[in-house]
């Protein structure tokens, strides 16, 4: 009798056990469930739209359209030149991400100064900013494409190399580096996982979410901005818009998120 | 002018008669511009009253109102929701929401060709139910969720 | 001047999806930026129409997300029919736009 009631007491307290793990699962599962909703019904598209009729419209003292800006696969060639990207342009001699590679078509072709081209680079809610409706627009065209960043070039090896190690440097008045916050599996900030991004899992899943619509702010983001910002969060100095430092850190994770489908600007929290 | 008319000519390309009654002062642009807004209805604080006000008051649960929304939102400013009623004879759907400083926040009218059905976002304040009502046949049916609202991580 | 709108209608079966996107603040007037409140500014009526006849007729509050998405169904429909789907706002603003049938 003793022997049964004492099973029956362990199988109540082993069922317990096996249900209150379940709970978490369900918290993570209702998230997922919510990025994929508001990912359903975003109004990210519209940046797409936007930036399609700013690529066409002749504009600065050239009067000239970004049409045959070459983003690395020739001259206004579009589809996949972001999943190629950030990459070596011999006309620059420098590795170049997507948002440095506009300012570069910007002056070249449109004979903006590169002071005018990069005067407003983030916009707000109310005001989006050139950039962000360009990049949402050639991100786009990289939709369905396959993350496929180059490190041939020695350039191009150098800037990974150089990314990796910045990624892992502690520095900044409270001694972060990117890895302290995506370093790490199993890490989060309140309840938002923090992807690991020196992982090609982590990089894969995460890279490829931006430029992405911010529904908090209802704005699309691009990489730059999201790289300033972290640089704001851990306290570092305001890192140049298209500097080889910002480049160096997207190339790191462009590469380590290789293979990876590109599934066009993104939606999130 | 006074700022209400000049917003109808600048919009309707208001001509003819209709400028005249205009100019005369004799539309008010609420009734010219569009369908009705229920002003009362979308003012109200209370949940029991918003409910009221659209006649929902004695609303009964029914499982043929499908709400499906995540029960935990990342951030308030957008809970995506869809929402699609089976109740024969469905005219309007209403969404609630208990806890927003204003519960009532839309209302669609479905008339001949369209399916009682709606995707939408909305904005919620704090964690609280969301009320989906559907009208059909003079009666009212509502289906029920509670939707935990929680702050970002990364400083929003 | 209202910001992009966009409709994407796919037929589904034995019905038609339809989807649009909207630039809006819709600011529920609560907001303070600068230390200033923001005023109300959103959008009250939606329409939608297909092959010119209301099929959908939406009251909307500063309670909808900015920049809407919603997505309506309606029975049946055929490659080509026309999806005019507008807005008006607590301003008097408005905006529409419309699509084909995919």
């Amino acid at each position: 009798m003793l022997a049964l009631r004492t099973s029956a007491v362990l199988a109540a307290v082993a069922l317990a056990i096996a249900a209150a793990p379940v709970r978490a699962q369900d918290e993570k599962k209702e998230i997922q469930k919510y990025q994929r909703m508001t990912a359903e019904s975003s109004p990210v598209e519209l940046w797409e739209l936007e930036g399609a009729d700013l690529w066409k419209a002749k504009r600065g003292p050239n009067k000239v359209s970004l049409e045959r800006c070459d983003l690395g696969m020739g001259p206004g060639v579009l589809k996949g030149a972001y999943a190629r990207m950030p990459r070596y342009f011999n006309d620059t001699g420098r590795v170049q991400d997507l948002e440095s590679r506009l300012v570069t078509c910007m002056t070249t072709l449109q004979g903006f100064t590169e002071k005018e081209a990069t005067k407003r680079v983030f916009g707000n809610a109310d005001k989006p900013s050139d950039m962000e409706y360009l990049s949402a627009y050639v991100a786009g065209k990289s939709r369905g494409i396959r993350m496929q960043v180059s490190t041939k070039n020695p350039k191009e090896k150098a800037s990974y190399e150089m990314g990796k190690a910045m990624f892992h440097y502690r520095a900044g008045p409270w001694d972060f580096s990117c890895a302290s916050c995506h370093g790490t599996p199993n890490k989060r900030i309140r309840m938002q996982q923090l992807p690991v991004l020196s992982s090609a899992q982590g990089a894969r899943g995460t890279y490829t979410t931006w430029p992405g619509y911010r529904v908090s702010v209802s704005q699309l983001k691009t990489m730059e901005w999201r790289i300033n910002d972290c640089f704001r969060q851990q306290r570092f100095p305001e890192p140049t818009y298209g500097s080889d430092a910002v480049v160096a850190l997207t190339m790191y994770m462009a590469v380590n998120a290789n293979g990876a489908v590109y599934r066009g600007p993104g939606t999130k929290r | 002018m006074d700022e209400g008319r000049r917003v109808i000519l600048r919009s309707a390309g208001a001509t003819g008669a209709l400028a005249a009654a205009l100019a005369a002062g004799l539309l008010k642009p609420e009734r010219v511009l569009a369908a009705t807004w229920d002003k009362s209805a979308f003012r109200q604080k209370d949940v029991a009253d918003a409910l009221k006000s659209i006649g929902a008051d004695n609303a009964v649960a029914s499982k043929q109102v499908m709400l499906d929304v995540p029960e935990i939102a990342e951030n308030g400013a957008v809970v995506p929701i869809e929402i699609a009623s089976h109740v024969p004879g469905t005219k309007s759907i209403s969404v609630v929401i208990d806890k927003n400083p204003f519960p009532l926040t839309s209302r669609f009218d479905f008339m001949e060709g369209a399916l009682p059905y709606v995707k939408l976002n909305v904005k919620m304040g704090q964690s609280s139910n969301i009320r989906v009502i559907a009208e059909a046949g003079g009666k009212h049916y509502v289906a029920m969720r509670e939707v935990k609202v929680t702050i970002g991580g990364c400083g929003g | 001047m209202p910001g992009p709108m966009k409709i994407r209608a796919t037929l589904k079966g034995d019905y038609t999806d339809i989807r649009v996107l909207m630039s809006h603040p819709m600011e529920t007037g609560q907001r303070k930026a600068q230390g200033k409140l923001v005023p109300a500014h959103f959008i009250e009526n939606v329409t939608v129409k297909v092959n010119g006849k209301t099929v959908v007729e939406a009251q909307t509050s500063q309670a909808v997300s900015r920049n809407p998405v919603f997505a309506f169904r309606v029975k049946g429909g055929s490659k080509g029919d026309k999806v005019e789907i507008g807005w008006v706002d607590n301003k008097g603003e408005s905006n529409k736009t419309e699509a084909a049938v995919a």
